[in-house]
């Protein structure tokens, strides 16, 4: 076997020199009737060039070069190409949790960085290394708020994606801790006035997404004030951190828990991305995960170490504020790196290049059928509802190996035949023409139908 | 000091700040194409919600960023380097194939939304993944939705939850070793069971009598980790399920040691009801630095109720897709079906090695902790002598009588070219050298790193202060940890 770094000669000295008669001798701590006796039913062993092929089989099962204009969590950003450079440096990919600091500077001094970085977009005071990803974040930070206020159940806004909302059941479900959910207008943004009697003196926090599922921008201050004047929290999730870029970060909030898959990760079928959560100091405390923090050697040189372990399972154990150890770091980095490259200038100029594709093909869509929510600002997403199915309308446009919008009829059936559209700077003008062109015909032969329909039903 | 030379040697690396200190207005490593669509006024599209400035967010030229991070990479240790003995860990080689094959357009650019009719290529990967694990761990069915070994566990706890409540009441407790990981109890709490400790008997295994008094109605699983933490495997574990199944108990196995076992014994076959697994140890997907992980759960038949959706199928058409309507399901544990990524990187790691390699894999993990053990037998104490299977761990009784602890013999091992082994875990050794070779080390790497123990062990003896003020070749010398927890500096700011 190609990976390991033995010839039957060392393996027979290595038996010997432990005194053992065979390998055998070593399992022998196994109770027998427990022993696999046989070959594990997996593939046979293959060449590097068999499983690469196989591999580039299944990606051309795949979709494999469609244009697409599903977000809903989950972006399709360029990845300027020296991430993948840098972060296959084998210093990065293989190196193990940076317990050990006086060789692991490297992975430390950039976590440091990306906990910098996450402040600066978020204007928090402290972010930590990461979470796994954006649901299980808003879960944890959920959590957080509950353990900060000593109150123990949650207002949710309608308008946080639904998976994540999922997830925060199946946190809170074992906590004890009951979900109010609260709708949305007819602009998409929260009812502030539902939210107000819904916030009882035991609930811990407020938990919104901006720019929420539909692509809308909360009013995140009169929210603020809303779960601040009930003295809960305000969580906010961002799900599209591209939109930091150019939309005024929530800083009225408490904790904001994100998802940093935009910036530089591959959409990669859902995973891995990469969560975060940014609080402020005095918070910290409370916060879940892994945190740098600078420190000095003994010779007085600066230097980074992990922080507040405390907090933390391995020291904590059952009392910890969380039972995450593994974090998504190698992600972390790829973010870390791209938010380097865009940086100031850059971050705000791909934000408005996904903006204008946006407000573009919203605009398009909204010669022939209905683009919904239009009362309030909205960043690169955004709700088209059609007088067809949306799935009938997506299978014709999949046949221009474009992937149209995500249908909504699963998570808000009252809003018909609707679809959840993002652009951003990957989508071309033309890919944007031919879906409007698709539903502009499906809008066209319903009419005509429609039409004949009234026609037949003069004659008779 | 004389070993030194033959694996570590001092070489020049090059000091690096902060990126903000490079910053300056006007540089820029990024250049956007020419808009192709109406450029727009964005004060009027967002109005008092577009944002007016990036704060101190950098401006540097993309060969800064090169350097900037080339540099802070040579200022780690890694696995690509040399040995990484981290107990429990499995720091084992992660193939350059799994990098290629993750990073194929039709995988990396796939949209976790996109219809299935185009997704039937990440779904058979899916699928081929679920099968090869089903027969490595003997188990029934299971979930690849969990991100890491802790989020596994947390899959798992809540899976005995929803059994144990549909049996009638979810019962109050769950019994964690004394040698357990420290995110099992972590778990538990998450879904709120009171934690039991047991305690381990002098061979370093659960104490059955123990668990028999322990053991009764209100405790809804065991979670045990096999072979533990002590790299020992658990003899007795048929009368362990046993007993747990007697009482309705469920036996939950923490597969963070799994690479004792690939192919030579599987967990299903031992009465294990549920476990999971890590990919980021057993089936070679990097750590990264500390993440991404993926954590599986594995479970047996009476479990598949409850399983968090969606759940992945073979449709009547042959095709696959999942299925979401799950009325006994535990729910949604994260957005999307998991970690792909790491999938991918699983899968190829397991047909590069097929059945014979993978029981090779474990043989010679086995082999390597076993040569190491004999290598350092009587120059460091070994507080248990039960048969050691894929690691090792020895205390630093001897050398603590001269004021060196574990802690500081692992900083001196880093003088050596070698990343420390796990210290002070698991709790239950005192002053714990916890060494876990894994089977990607050559007999060369070992016996360079039996010699730099023994060494070090001299070391001890002859000038216990040099070693106390290790590691004396890295950048930093140790760091103050102390002044960074008490006040937290966990950001850059202008100055």
């Amino acid at each position: 076997m190609r990976y390991l770094p033995k010839s039957p000669a060392d393996r027979e000295a290595m038996l010997k020199a432990i005194g053992a008669r065979s390998i055998d001798d070593l399992f022998a701590p196994i109770p027998a009737e427990y022993r696999l006796n046989r070959d594990l039913k997996v593939p046979r062993q293959m060449a590097e060039s068999e499983i690469v092929d196989w591999f580039r089989e299944r990606a051309r099962e795949n979709g494999d070069g469609f244009a697409t204009f599903l977000g809903a969590g989950a972006y399709y950003h360029y990845r300027p190409v020296i991430i993948d450079s840098l972060i296959s440096r084998g210093e990065f990919l293989t190196a193990y949790t940076p317990y050990q600091a006086e060789i692991s500077q490297g992975t430390l001094q950039s976590i440091f960085e990306f906990q910098t970085m996450i402040c600066e977009l978020t204007g928090m005071e402290v972010a930590n290394a990461s979470m796994y990803d954006g649901s299980t974040a808003a879960a944890e930070g959920v959590m957080m708020a509950a353990r900060l206020t000593g109150r123990h159940s949650v207002a949710i806004a309608r308008s946080v994606h639904p998976e994540y909302r999922e997830v925060l059941a199946t946190y809170a479900h074992h906590q004890g801790m009951p979900l109010a959910t609260v709708s949305f207008t007819d602009n998409a943004r929260l009812d502030l006035k539902e939210l107000d009697k819904s916030i009882t003196p035991d609930i811990a926090c407020v938990l919104i997404q901006s720019p929420n599922f539909f692509g809308t921008i909360e009013d995140v201050a009169a929210i603020a004030d809303i779960a601040h004047k009930h003295g809960a929290m305000l969580v906010v999730s961002i799900a599209e951190a591209v939109s930091l870029g150019i939309v005024e970060p929530p800083r009225q909030a408490d904790i904001i828990a994100m998802e940093a898959q935009s910036f530089g990760v591959p959409l990669t079928f859902g995973g891995p991305y990469c969560g975060v959560i940014a609080t402020r100091e005095q918070y910290v405390r409370q916060m879940p995960g892994r945190l740098v923090g600078q420190t000095t050697d003994r010779n007085g040189k600066r230097g980074f170490v992990l922080t507040l372990a405390t907090r933390e399972q391995h020291i904590r154990r059952e009392k910890a504020t969380s039972n995450i150890c593994t974090n998504q770091a190698l992600i972390a980095l790829m973010a870390n790196i791209f938010m380097t490259i865009y940086g100031k200038v850059g971050l705000r100029e791909l934000a408005k290049h996904n903006l204008a594709k946006a407000a573009y093909a919203a605009q398009q869509f909204g010669k022939h059928a209905k683009v919904l929510f239009s009362g309030a600002p909205r960043f690169n997403e955004f709700v088209v509802q059609t007088s067809e199915d949306p799935y009938a309308i997506n299978g014709r446009i999949l046949e221009h190996k474009i992937v149209g919008g995500l249908p909504l009829k699963k998570s808000y059936p009252e809003l018909g035949n609707a679809a959840l559209w993002c652009c951003t700077e990957m989508s071309t003008r033309a890919a944007i023409d031919t879906a409007v062109g698709s539903v502009a015909e499906s809008e066209r032969s319903v009419k005509s139908a429609k039409e004949q329909g009234d026609v037949q039903e003069v004659a008779r | 000091m004389k070993h030194m030379t033959r694996k570590a040697t001092r070489h020049t690396n090059q000091n690096e700040g902060l990126i903000f200190e490079k910053s300056s207005p006007g540089k820029a490593a990024w250049k956007l194409p020419p808009l192709d669509v109406p450029e727009v006024d964005t004060r009027e599209l967002l109005g008092a919600s577009e944002r007016k400035h990036l704060g101190n967010m950098p401006e540097v030229s993309e060969i800064e960023i090169i350097r900037h991070f080339t540099r802070l990479s040579t200022w780690n240790y890694a696995i690509d380097l040399g040995m990484y003995p981290l107990g429990s860990c499995t720091m084992k080689y992660n193939p350059r194939v799994n990098e290629v094959v993750s990073r194929l357009d039709g995988l990396a650019n796939g949209h976790p939304y996109q219809p299935e009719k185009v997704s039937q290529g990440a779904l058979r990967i899916l699928q081929t993944l679920s099968d090869c694990l089903l027969d490595i761990t003997g188990m029934d069915a299971i979930t690849l939705q969990p991100a890491a070994g802790a989020h596994g566990e947390l899959t798992g706890l809540l899976m005995v939850r929803a059994y144990q409540q549909s049996k009638g009441a979810p019962r109050k407790k769950i019994l964690i070793p004394d040698s357990a990981h420290g995110t099992n109890p972590a778990t538990a709490a998450m879904v709120g069971y009171a934690v039991e400790n047991l305690k381990s008997n002098a061979r370093g295994m659960v104490d059955v009598a123990a668990l028999t008094s322990q053991m009764n109605e209100d405790v809804a699983a065991l979670m045990l980790t096999n072979p533990n933490t002590l790299g020992v495997f658990e003899q007795e574990i048929h009368k362990i399920a046993d007993i747990m199944h007697a009482k309705g108990g469920l036996l939950y196995m923490d597969g963070a040691n799994m690479n004792a076992l690939v192919g030579k014994v599987r967990p299903g076959d031992f009465s294990v009801d549920l476990m999971h697994l890590n990919l980021h140890k057993t089936f070679s997907t990097p750590h990264g630095g500390g993440g991404p992980g993926s954590g599986p759960v594995a479970i047996k038949k009476i479990l598949e109720p409850f399983l968090p959706t969606p759940v992945l199928i073979a449709k009547p058409d042959g095709t696959l897709g999942f299925e979401y309507n799950r009325p006994q399901s535990v729910g949604r544990v994260r957005a999307f079906y998991g970690n792909f990524g790491m999938f991918v990187r699983a899968l190829a790691y397991t047909l590069a090695n097929g059945p014979d390699g993978l029981r090779q894999t474990t043989e010679d993990a086995v082999l390597n902790a076993n040569y190491i053990r004999k290598g350092l037998e009587g120059v460091y104490d070994l507080p248990y002598s039960t048969p050691t299977m894929h690691e090792v761990v020895f205390s630093d009784k001897v050398q603590a009588k001269k004021g060196v602890k574990t802690m500081d013999i692992a900083k001196r091992l880093i003088d050596y070219g070698f990343h420390p082994y796990t210290t002070a875990f698991p709790l239950i050794v005192p002053g714990a050298l916890m060494i876990e070779p894994t089977e990607s080390e050559s007999k060369e790497e070992m016996d360079l790193f039996i010699e730099a123990m023994k060494s070090i062990a001299d070391e001890v003896e002859e000038d216990p202060q040099m070693v106390l003020a290790a590691p004396h070749t890295t950048r930093v010398s140790r760091l103050d940890e102390v002044a960074a927890a008490r006040k937290p500096v966990l950001r850059w700011k202008p100055s």
